[in-house]
């Protein structure tokens, strides 16, 4: 495959899977403030925090701006924040395009109407102001999306990369998710373990749509429990550890080489950080501090991502540098402008 | 819908004959079509236009618009109501089209080799030689097959006589065949009981055929590596190069994705370079190879014509094949044919002065205001002057160019181009149109039947281009006489209609 094509293809993926990511952590979040509204003030900030858009967000809205308003604007349509929902939309649709021939036209249809429709949306006052339907159809059609990979697409190597971007993607975002915790503040330290603590690990169960999976496999909501279930589950499709043990699957299939060798650094990065979940227990992430090993963890992540890159799409082909990274906003959404010029 | 009031204008109409405004009369092949027409409840035709349009913006079928600064993605515009040619119309112009293309690539060939055409006096030597088209690069150069033009795409314009005229030979990178593929794909859904009544001719096997030709020009046997070569997703053509691509089942590549090694050209993929044999080029010759022309071009492959030259890859359409679509040369085009088949042209050129001859030049300026000049270096519409619908002032300006550099300008009477209705609210109005048939020139020559028929949307406006406001019709080659028998009571493939 064209290391171009397979750079676009694989982005293409990457900037769905988090626009879809962006839609989840809105949604529960917009049910979590109607059932806490009277105990405690909106946060939104967490958001924002978590997918590493804390000073770009300052930048534009000031300080101590976080309410709903500003925060699902900057968040969905806002096309100066790169990982808004319209910006990544935009930049999943800009990579389709300069790989049409490689993906079937339905899956580009389905992208190209994601994008008018997303577009539609940023001028209509009542999604605005009440953005949930708008949020439910969009995740659907990124399930459509998904669906139409499997149905249309030989399992090729491009369908390997789109399913490489997707899960490496899937798993920094389940990160994100399971680290909003740490920045979501409690009105007094009692709070910890009380309904309304409890409440909110189910709220982010929702965001990973494992609630109802995690019930089936634990039954009482305990903290350790659905740290365990989102990094470590085996099974679960949105868990850390089952995106990884599926992504060196794929990143195999591609280059060939069986699983547990490796013959590139690519592969040699992802095994490690894979076996090092398969063999981790909850107890030593917990003593090591959640935060920070899900710190260490992106870092680990964006490395894979940069050593990919290096190896199969990179080679003198300056400008094709993509958002690889959440944690440095204004830097991202300037080579986003790079890559899409 | 009724068609009770549709005036031709004095215009000759492709779907209704001439007569009596109040009671239009359909050509005979547009018969079942009006009829279809006239029976849909009030409102439906309009709701099938925009179910039309939906489709075409879901699919992302649009052009970019240089120089445009909003939305740089627009739709290509795009009416419904098909054109219609009928079968005994359309035959003497694939014949036509055959020969022209054959003795242009004859002409191609001379003009790089042994240029007999200018030492028998049939075309004179300073129109070749100062035809910025003119690559002495390419001279001596033996293309795969002794082919030069693979792909064309010929304008054709019908007058107030019914007759069919080229008005321009395409053969550098003629655009616009996606269009008319998609556009028969809506228009299959929009009037499907009618198309199938109707025995149309196929456009969908084009892409078969175009792979199959590029595959000819491969320099080795065994399953050639075939590429698109597209300037990237700002091109205007963008969306067509993908879809070709897409069609064809080959890769899409741009420029980056070339490299030169040893003499042959390979493309960089995750497992390392790959050998490329045929590249069907979407790039204008000056930009094809920073190293042979336009050195600060960043959309080529340095190196490429040296390989093509070694015949280790070919190129559709080989460097070089503008200079016999130059303006200039068009006027000379029923002399070519004549030298090298030795037959009378059966497709005519329009009436052209050439600036250069001094009583022509006399001509021209005598009657700017009724003849359309052209400047023989541009293409796309761009730089033309409309006498008719110029006011003085424009004329005297333009004169002034001619006096300072009458070579560059060529000058034809203004066309009554023939009309088609287009659907303008809830009626009808005739718009100016043209036809680009695409043919494609090898061992087995194909002709895409009908082509893309290009509207002027702007009333009254004769330029087509869709840089300049033009749109697009669906184009029917009918096989036969249409059958008359079919009934239209199962036609429910659009959302049901109210009954208002």
């Amino acid at each position: 495959m064209l290391s171009r094509a397979a750079n676009s293809i694989y982005w293409m993926s990457r900037y769905i899977e988090r626009a879809d990511n962006v839609a989840r952590f809105i949604t529960v979040n917009i049910h979590l403030m109607l059932d806490l509204s009277v105990e405690t003030a909106s946060q939104w900030m967490p958001l924002i925090v978590t997918t590493g858009s804390g000073k770009l967000f300052q930048k534009h809205y000031g300080e101590n701006a976080g309410t709903q308003e500003n925060v699902l604007r900057f968040l969905i349509f806002d096309e100066q924040n790169p990982n808004s929902i319209a910006s990544c939309v935009r930049a999943a649709r800009e990579n389709a395009r300069s790989v049409r021939q490689s993906i079937s036209s339905e899956m580009w249809e389905t992208i190209n109407r994601l994008h008018l429709s997303a577009r539609r949306a940023s001028t209509d006052d009542a999604i605005h102001e009440a953005p949930y339907d708008f949020l439910e159809e969009f995740k659907n059609a990124n399930h459509l999306f998904i669906g139409l990979t499997e149905n249309t697409l030989t399992n090729n190597e491009a369908w390997h990369w789109i399913r490489l971007g997707r899960l490496l993607e899937r798993a920094d975002q389940t990160s994100r998710i399971v680290d909003v915790k740490y920045y979501f503040v409690l009105p007094t330290i009692e709070y910890v373990g009380m309904p309304y603590d409890n409440l909110h690990w189910a709220a982010l169960l929702k965001s990973a749509t494992a609630f109802e999976m995690y019930r089936k496999r634990y039954q009482r909501i305990a903290p350790k429990w659905v740290t365990e279930f989102l990094l470590l589950d085996r099974e679960f499709p949105r868990s850390i550890r089952s995106c990884l043990i599926k992504s060196e699957k794929s990143l195999h299939a591609i280059t060939g080489s069986p699983i547990g060798t490796f013959q590139n650094p690519a592969e040699q990065q992802l095994g490690r950080l894979r076996s090092d979940f398969d063999f981790v227990r909850i107890d030593e992430i917990i003593d090591f501090g959640l935060h920070e090993y899900l710190d260490t963890f992106q870092s680990r992540l964006i490395g894979i991502g940069s050593t990919i890159f290096d190896e199969f799409f990179a080679v003198k082909m300056p400008g094709q540098q993509q958002n690889q990274s959440q944690s440095s906003g204004a830097a991202a959404a300037a080579t986003t402008e790079a890559a899409t010029a | 819908m009724k068609c009770s009031s549709y005036d031709n204008e004095g215009f000759y109409d492709e779907v209704f004959c001439p007569g009596d405004p109040a009671n239009p009369t359909p050509r005979p092949g547009a018969r079942m079509l009006v009829e279809r027409i006239e029976s849909l409840m009030s409102g439906d035709l309009a709701r099938r236009q925009q179910a039309a349009e939906m489709a075409l913006y879901n699919l992302g079928i649009t052009f970019n618009v240089y120089g445009s600064e909003e939305a740089e993605e627009k739709i290509f515009p795009f009416d419904i109501i098909p054109r219609i040619i009928e079968v005994k119309e359309w035959l003497p112009i694939e014949k036509g089209l055959g020969q022209r293309i054959k003795a242009l690539n004859l002409f191609l060939d001379d003009i790089y080799h042994d240029q007999k055409i200018i030492r028998d006096g049939i075309v004179p030597e300073d129109i070749i030689s100062g035809c910025p088209a003119f690559r002495p690069e390419c001279v001596g150069i033996d293309p795969p097959l002794g082919i030069w033009c693979h792909i064309t795409g010929t304008d054709l314009v019908r007058d107030g006589d019914g007759e069919f005229y080229v008005l321009e030979d395409n053969l550098r990178c003629p655009s616009g065949v996606s269009y008319v593929i998609e556009n028969r794909h809506i228009l299959k859904r929009t009037f499907p009981n009618v198309f199938r009544a109707s025995n149309v001719r196929p456009v969908d096997d084009y892409c078969i055929h175009l792979l199959d030709s590029l595959q000819q020009l491969a320099p080795l046997i065994g399953f050639p590596n075939v590429v698109v070569l597209t300037p990237g997703p700002f091109n205007s053509a963008y969306y067509e190069h993908a879809f070709l691509a897409q069609q064809m089942g080959v890769e899409l590549v741009e420029g980056k994705d070339l490299f030169t090694q040893d003499g042959s050209v390979y493309m960089r993929t995750t497992r390392g370079p790959k050998r490329v044999d045929v590249i069907y080029r979407r790039i204008d010759d000056d930009f094809i190879d920073p190293l042979v022309f336009r050195p600060d071009s960043a959309l080529g492959v340095p190196g490429l014509m040296e390989s093509f030259r070694a015949g280790r890859v070919a190129l559709a359409n080989a460097p070089g094949t503008g200079v016999a679509d130059d303006k200039a040369v068009y006027a000379y085009v029923p002399d070519i044919i004549r030298y090298y088949l030795d037959e009378d042209p059966i497709l005519p050129n329009v009436p052209t002065y050439l600036c250069r001859r001094e009583t022509e030049l006399d001509h021209v300026l005598k009657n700017l205001h009724e003849l359309v000049v052209k400047p023989v270096s541009e293409s796309g519409g761009y730089g033309i002057l409309v006498g008719p619908h110029s006011t003085k002032q424009q004329r005297e300006e333009y004169a002034a160019k001619i006096r300072a550099n009458p070579k560059n300008y060529i000058a034809q009477p203004t066309l009554s181009l023939s009309r088609a209705p287009i659907i303008v609210d809830d009626h009808f109005e005739g718009r100016h149109v043209d036809l680009r048939p695409f043919i494609l020139h090898g061992p087995d020559p194909y002709i895409l039947p009908g082509g893309l028929t290009r509207v002027a949307l702007k009333k009254g406006s004769l330029v087509v281009n869709s840089s300049q406001g033009g749109g697009s019709k669906d184009t029917w080659v009918l096989e036969t006489e249409p059958d008359r028998a079919v009934t239209f009571t199962d036609e429910a493939v659009l959302p049901p209609v109210e009954h208002e």
